[in-house]
């Protein structure tokens, strides 16, 4: 790792001071930041540890909304009880990410500017990667493995998959994100944070260089109550998504009132399968409707080579969570 | 060299936030000895040779590190204390996982000026002063929960932790519980069937 200069500021003027001068590297857990400067694929000059603004760690349930700290950590949200009550979506698409010891460390700011896991970024033996070294080219659509990568929201520059679990909990149920940078403060819509790849893969988000996450807000409404992640992958537990689904639903008798749906392990970003929420609105929940909102949710997918198999395993896991959705409206588990 | 003291950190609190987001006033690491430390503006230079404080299995040390050491680089080269072990070194495999502050992490994802102030459990610190094992450590033994041995310093620790958070109900959630720690060996079941047995108070 190359050497570099180390901020721990005290307050968030000082943090905001301290990246805009140096241009480093905002410093959370470090499990993404730290990770890809060992294997060379980042080089900051600086970095920026806020860890020490503690008034950003925690969170809080409200009645209208539940506000998150931009440091507080995966675990203690995955184990607040009165959370997993509340929106076990928002809990059980963190206690299946990454290990318990990463929990333990990563915060949820880090968490959803988390970069991807595609072989080639992370692998600097491979010259061409358009996302680490703008106009090299793309390895994985240049007859790489693509397996692990996107059939929604790629390009002809890129296709490599938004790693994350939990945004697909914040995308499918409006969460806003509230920063302060250079320009001062403002609020974002989750959906309009991560920018999908198009000729320029290697600009991710919205954020402009020193902009903090301040907190995440998700606005509460009933469907959170009875909402769900299911997330398929390689292995039972500790790997990224192969395939799943954020969903949540509010039914009238049995008809579908609110449905949201995101889909994770298959997209550039977070991804929210409006056409799949609307072929649902106002109509029952059964098994084919769930199967058919599954089929809707990937209609405009692309596969590669490698990643034909998400598209059915994805619709079968939208389909699957819904169900599972469905039983915790009527007050099953 | 006072410009390159770094204020230690805090371990985690719950809760600790939100009265008004809008002010973020200046915050101090609870609970250590060091909080009234001073950076300069101009941060820790990349050259240069901080110093930090950290408490390692009871016994406060002071290390000299770069910006860039990992604290497992910094546990094993610095001082020595080469039971925690490195595997992938890129937070895929739990080899290095200790307890900082009380929680398990992994190591080699975390940078040493970072946790200045914190204290560390390693595999060295868990045996009593009399020699005598750590439950956890007997129950390995006894249930042969290893062969070549190396992830298990990791896997130890992990299971301690993983007791103490309350995820050790049943042979599943422990399971998913320690799925952190990979074994190249495929020790699972034995690693499961000891982590049961201290959980149910039969070791030790
Ligand atoms: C082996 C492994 C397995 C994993 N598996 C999963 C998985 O299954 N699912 C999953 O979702 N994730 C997984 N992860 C990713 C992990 O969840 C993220 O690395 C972690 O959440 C990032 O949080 P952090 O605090 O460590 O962020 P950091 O590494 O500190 O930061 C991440 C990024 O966010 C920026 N940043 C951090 N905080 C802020 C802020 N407040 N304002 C502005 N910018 C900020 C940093 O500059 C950096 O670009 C895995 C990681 C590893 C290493
Ligand atoms: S998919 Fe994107 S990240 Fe992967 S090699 Fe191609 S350009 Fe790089
Ligand atoms: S060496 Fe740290 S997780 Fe593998
Ligand atoms: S005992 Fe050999 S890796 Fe686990």
């Amino acid at each position: 790792m190359r050497n570099f200069t180390y901020h721990s500021p005290r307050t968030l003027a000082d943090a905001l001071d301290a990246a805009r001068e140096s241009g480093g590297d905002i410093l959370a857990g470090g499990t993404t930041v730290v990770d890809l400067m060992k294997i060379g694929v980042r080089e900051p000059a600086a970095l920026v540890d806020i860890t020490g603004l503690t008034d950003l760690e925690g969170h809080e349930i409200g009645p209208n909304s539940i506000r998150f700290g931009a440091l507080a950590r995966m675990s203690v949200v995955a184990n607040d009880q009165e959370l997993v009550a509340a929106a076990p979506v928002l809990t059980e698409s963190l206690w299946k990410a990454a290990s318990p010891q990463l929990r333990n460390v990563a915060r949820l700011g880090g968490n959803i500017l988390q970069r991807t896991r595609c072989p080639y970024f992370r692998d600097t033996a491979y010259a061409q990667c358009n996302k680490r070294e703008p106009g090299s080219g793309c390895a994985a659509l240049d007859g790489g493995e693509t397996s692990h990568h996107a059939v929604l929201g790629g390009s002809s520059s890129c296709v490599a998959k938004y790693p994350g679990d939990w945004a697909q909990a914040l995308i499918a149920f409006d969460a806003e994100v509230h920063t302060q940078g250079p320009g001062g403060r403002r609020t974002i819509l989750f959906a309009d944070l991560h920018l999908m790849p198009g000729d320029t893969p290697e600009v991710e988000t919205i954020l402009q260089q020193g902009e903090i996450v301040i907190e995440i807000t998700v606005p509460v409404v009933p469907a959170l109550k009875a909402s769900h992640y299911l997330k398929a992958r390689d292995r039972e537990s500790y790997a990224f998504a192969s395939a799943s689904a954020a969903v949540g639903i509010e039914l009238d008798g049995d008809t579908v009132r609110d449905v949201r749906i995101a889909l994770g392990g298959v997209a550039t970003t977070p991804w929210r399968a409006s056409a799949a929420e609307d072929s649902l609105k106002g109509s029952p929940l059964t098994e084919a409707t769930a199967r058919e909102a599954g089929r809707i949710a990937f209609a405009e997918a692309q596969e590669l080579e490698g990643s034909a198999y998400k598209i059915k395993l994805g619709a079968d896991v939208v389909a699957g969570a819904l169900m599972t959705a469905k039983s915790r409206a009527n007050g099953g588990k | 060299m006072s410009h390159n003291k770094v204020p230690p950190r805090a371990g985690i609190s719950r809760r600790s936030f939100l009265g008004s987001t809008g002010a973020v006033g200046a915050v101090l690491g609870a609970g250590t000895q060091h909080a009234s430390a001073q950076q300069s503006d101009t941060g820790v230079a990349p050259n240069s040779q901080p110093k930090i404080e950290l408490t390692i299995n009871g016994k406060r040390r002071t290390l000299t590190v770069e910006p860039r050491t990992t604290l497992v680089e910094a546990l094993r080269d610095n001082l020595g204390l080469t039971g925690t072990k490195i595997g992938c070194n890129q937070g895929q495999c739990g080899a290095c996982t200790i307890l900082l502050n009380g929680n398990r992490v992994n190591s080699c994802l975390i940078l040493a000026l970072s946790v200045n102030g914190a204290k560390i459990t390693t595999v060295e610190g868990l045996a009593n002063p009399d020699g005598s094992l750590h439950p956890m450590q007997t129950a390995f033994a006894e249930h042969d929960a290893f062969q070549c041995g190396y992830c298990t310093p990791g896997q130890i620790l992990s299971a301690i932790a993983c007791i103490d958070e309350g995820h050790a109900g049943s042979a599943d959630e422990i399971r998913e519980y320690m799925s952190g720690n990979l074994c190249r060996c495929g020790a699972y079941p034995n690693i499961v069937a000891a982590v049961e047995a201290v959980r149910d108070g039969k070791e030790g």
